[in-house]
């Protein structure tokens, strides 16, 4: 191809590649630009897209509210416990099925397919029930059990494409030079495997970050809400906290877009090595 | 954790409780003989369908176009890959409650986008008319992102020399991409087309959050009727919601089932 008709073809792209983040984005920057309006504001007609008066404060309102510290506080201990259990539990598991043949191991999408279609959604009465039984609700157990669980086939999913891809010589080598299966696991696997970790890790902390059914129904108290959950009393039929909402949500965003941002060069390989070949 | 709420579920849909959720002993299938005489599940059952029909057939045409833009490369791809990893990593509940907003009569800034091009302003999430198209656009647009990475590593396993052959035997452009890249996408398309069944009809707090002001159950899905029967309806009945709940794990197994079957199916002609 001529080196002209390149250049138009690569500015086309471009320009609809800037068309595709804005559509993307637009609907965030609304976000961010009413958390930064006072709240006079947020009830002109018609509505303006920019603050007259830029107002940043909002954001400090909300760190110092209360309120939200203890739902953040709940948000960052469920995502947190449920990772580590997450990973302890999926490394081993995750490096036993890649590294040994065993019967049904064809049968794994299926599974992984399964625990995603009794996604907590489905199962949210059955869980309160069970819940609700055990004496649980309210508890960061419950949620943190509930999180866990879900996210764990997921993981091992993952976990196993990153295993699997490395070399069994490179561990027998190590063999030859005198380290035994435990070795092999903690000094060569586990340091390879390592960016197949965090995007596992990443992965089940967003997905806890962002849950909201079970939350909504397992923690009827409000101080053992999650931010999830916590941010809706923003606004109800009562008090109209858009400015406030949208700034909290800002907070609660930005975190995990940045840990996203992280693992994106590994989206496209390690979501869906093994299932798409 | 997984199967014991399973069990619970089943145990529960053939029970009766009160309404502060006190076991009363077993009722068979009563429950489900009630489910059926509710008035709202023939037009729940369509919302339901189209639901789910139109968010994954649109979601999957669009990020169709938008994994073969990423897989090209141009100036600012960088960008729109970030960009489009902003809905996927929101929490939905925020995403949803910005739509809110963005819908508002008064306030929202899609009516005075309205107004600018000389329209009439919509009570988009009031009116019976248009509350189910803006829940479908909101489900597709935070539907794109995992979809379209999905098909773009379907994308990158297509090895270039194909495509040289091709050109070669004459398919270039539009047959080139209809002969080679969509055949040999299908199992990405697959994958994607199940998941993205399996997540939208389990997708809860979209058609929660913006069907919120209306009252009934005349814009709701299976899932969220069957979260109003057990905890926010007048009805607070944990044994029907069950009920409700066991039927929807079987309609989706149902459905991936099936829907594996034709694929295969139509793959052996070609």
């Amino acid at each position: 191809m001529a080196g002209g008709t390149g250049l138009i073809r690569r500015r086309a792209l471009g320009a609809a590649g800037l068309l595709v983040a804005a559509a993307l984005l637009a609907p965030y920057a609304v976000m961010l630009l009413t958390a930064l309006k006072p709240a006079a504001e947020l009830r002109v007609t018609p509505p303006r897209l920019l603050p007259v008066e830029w107002r940043p404060q909002n954001f400090w309102t909300v760190l110092r509210d209360p309120d939200f510290q203890s739902w953040l506080t709940v948000s960052v201990v469920v995502a947190l416990v449920s990772t580590l259990l997450v990973l302890a539990a999926a490394v081993p598991a995750a490096y036993h099925t890649a590294r040994h043949r065993f019967p049904g191991r064809g049968a794994f999408l299926f599974l992984v397919l399964v625990t995603q279609m009794f996604a907590p959604t489905a199962l949210v009465v059955g869980l309160y029930r069970e819940f609700f039984e055990l004496g649980l609700i309210n508890t960061y157990t419950a949620l943190i059990a509930v999180n866990a669980a879900f996210n764990l086939a997921f993981a091992i999913w993952i976990l196993r494409a990153f295993f699997a891809s490395i070399p069994r010589e490179i561990e027998e080598a190590a063999a030859v030079d005198g380290c035994g299966p435990a070795g092999a696991l903690f000094r060569i696997a586990l340091p390879v495997a390592l960016p197949g970790i965090v995007t596992a890790g990443i992965f089940s902390f967003i997905a806890a970050w962002n849950e909201y059914i079970v939350a909504l129904t397992l923690m009827t108290d409000a101080s053992m809400r999650p931010l999830t959950v916590g941010i809706t009393s923003y606004v109800t039929a009562y008090v109209q906290h858009w400015d406030l909402l949208f700034a909290a949500s800002t907070i609660a965003i930005v975190p995990v877009v940045v840990l996203f941002a992280l693992i994106e060069p590994y989206l496209v390989g390690g979501l869906t090595a093994g299932s798409v070949k | 954790m997984v199967v014991y709420p399973a069990v619970e579920l089943v145990r529960a849909s053939l029970g009766r409780y009160s309404i502060t959720g006190l076991y009363q002993g077993a009722v068979g299938l009563r429950n489900y003989a009630r489910l059926l005489e509710q008035e709202a599940l023939p037009v729940v059952a369509a919302n339901t369908v189209v639901w789910v029909a139109v968010v994954v057939a649109v979601t999957i045409a669009v990020s169709l176009g938008l994994a073969q833009l990423l897989n090209e490369s141009f100036p600012g791809r960088r960008l729109v890959r970030w960009a489009l990893i902003v809905p996927w990593a929101a929490s939905l509940i925020m995403t949803s409650k910005l739509f809110v907003w963005l819908y508002d009569y008064y306030f929202g800034l899609l009516n005075r986008v309205m107004v600018s091009a000389g329209l009439a302003p919509m009570d988009w999430l009031g009116d019976d008319r248009t509350v189910m198209g803006a829940m479908i656009a909101v489900g597709i647009f935070v539907s794109l992102p995992f979809t379209t990475y999905v098909l773009l590593a379907g994308l990158q396993t297509i090895p270039g020399e194909v495509y040289e052959a091709g050109r070669v035997d004459g398919a270039a452009g539009w047959r080139g991409y209809r002969w080679i890249t969509l055949p040999l996408l299908r199992p990405a398309l697959l994958v994607a087309a199940v998941l993205n069944l399996i997540y939208v009809f389990n997708s809860f707090p979209i058609v929660w959050t913006l069907n919120d002001r209306n009252p009934g159950f005349a814009h709701d899905t299976m899932i969220t009727l069957m979260y109003k029967i057990a905890f926010k309806s007048a009805l607070r009945d944990v044994g029907m919601a069950a009920a409700l709940g066991v039927v929807n794990v079987l309609l989706i197994l149902v459905a991936v089932v099936a829907y594996l079957r034709v694929a295969r199916w139509r793959e052996e002609p070609v």
